[in-house]
């Protein structure tokens, strides 16, 4: 999923680039308002974790793999504008220290996986939520099925960018069908692990699920926060 | 209270600890086939248009280390160096974006209490 340099021209790129920049200050700036008090290392770990988890590809089909994009784990876990800000920094080290994702791309990326995996997927997320049993189960369930969702949404930003600035004719319409197919394939192994995470962390520290914070109560109270020391 | 700093310190540790068993251990098993955009690219007829990164020749390039022959040991070092890069980051970024709120408004009694409060549990739109 991580474009590289070369696919998309430099307006849609630059384009891409400035709605991204907009995008994670917008998210930067609810850090604050999200992330509690001496959560900060959780964010980083949800980061490291994503970083991790993008490395193991897994086979799709016959010679293709995906992995995980994470943006719908992250949001879940540490809210939506922290897990955009995840999802983003992830992109900025594998461009920048791997080589994977091109410099000039750095923004489509930014747009496909943080704020269209992350953002819009969280969406997704509440939304499946409400249809779903105030359960534990109905969390992991609705993490599982927003991330495959939310692959697929990727997929298709990914389409949308090479429609308006794709630097090789090709049939649109065959590549919408190719991506939309071979990123549904990939959004089960997506949404299996983004469940199996998220209900491994709900097994151990269900109050660390930014998700389920309506179904933890010790959560819940304005006035748990303040630590003694400072 | 249950959430205190050193509970949150060991889940962070024990996490931590999954990740970086991931990347060195799990990750020079992963496929290498092409991933979805790549295999879409090869079968439409746009793969050609990839231009080289500009950072290929960087000492960590594609997930290995350079120098280091044995691609699972690069691989799996790579992997290592990479998590504790994105943790470090992600540790530094979030500690200051966390603080960014009191600095920036510097109201009365903001040292605590304003994290537990609502607006987070909006969804974005």
């Amino acid at each position: 999923m991580h474009i590289p340099d070369g696919f998309i021209n430099a307006p849609v790129s630059i384009a891409a680039g400035a709605a991204s920049l907009g995008a994670l200050a917008a998210s930067a700036r609810r850090v604050s308002e999200e992330l509690a008090e001496r959560a900060a290392p959780l964010a980083g770990l949800v980061a490291a974790f994503v970083f991790a988890a993008q490395m193991l590809n897994f086979p799709v089909a016959a010679g293709t793999s995906g992995h995980l994009l994470g943006g719908v784990l992250a949001a879940v876990l540490v809210g939506p504008w922290t897990g955009a800000i995840c999802i983003a920094l992830v992109l900025f080290v594998q461009a920048l220290v791997f080589a994977d994702g091109g410099l000039s791309a750095l923004g489509l990326n930014v747009v496909n996986m943080a704020v269209i995996g992350a953002l819009g997927g969280y969406v997704v997320f509440r939304a499946l939520r409400g249809a779903l049993p105030r359960t534990r189960s109905g969390v992991v369930v609705a993490s599982g099925v927003a991330a495959g969702i939310s692959v697929v949404l990727a997929a298709i930003g990914f389409w949308v960018e090479y429609a308006l600035g794709g630097t090789v004719g090709v049939d649109l319409g065959t590549v919408f069908g190719a991506m939309v197919g071979v990123h549904l394939l990939i959004g089960i192994g997506e949404g299996v692990i983004t469940a199996l995470t998220v209900g491994a962390v709900m097994s151990v520290r269900p109050d660390l699920v930014h998700g389920a914070r309506d179904l933890v109560p010790s959560a819940a109270p304005a006035r748990s926060g303040a630590p003694s020391g400072g | 209270m249950r959430t205190s700093r050193s509970t949150v310190g060991m889940f962070v540790i024990g996490g931590l600890l999954v990740a970086l068993g991931l990347a060195v251990f799990a990750s020079p098993y992963a496929s290498s086939s092409p991933d979805g955009l790549e295999r879409v690219a090869i079968d439409r007829g746009f793969a050609e248009a990839a231009s080289d990164h500009a950072l290929a020749d960087s000492p960590l390039a594609d997930y290995g280390v350079r120098g280091i022959d044995d691609p699972r040991l690069s691989t799996g070092l790579s992997g290592l160096v990479g998590v504790l890069i994105t943790f470090g980051i992600g540790l530094v970024l979030f500690g200051l974006l966390r603080r960014s709120r009191e600095l920036g408004r510097g109201g009365p009694s903001s040292r605590d209490g304003a994290s537990a409060s609502a607006p987070g549990a909006s969804a974005p739109a």
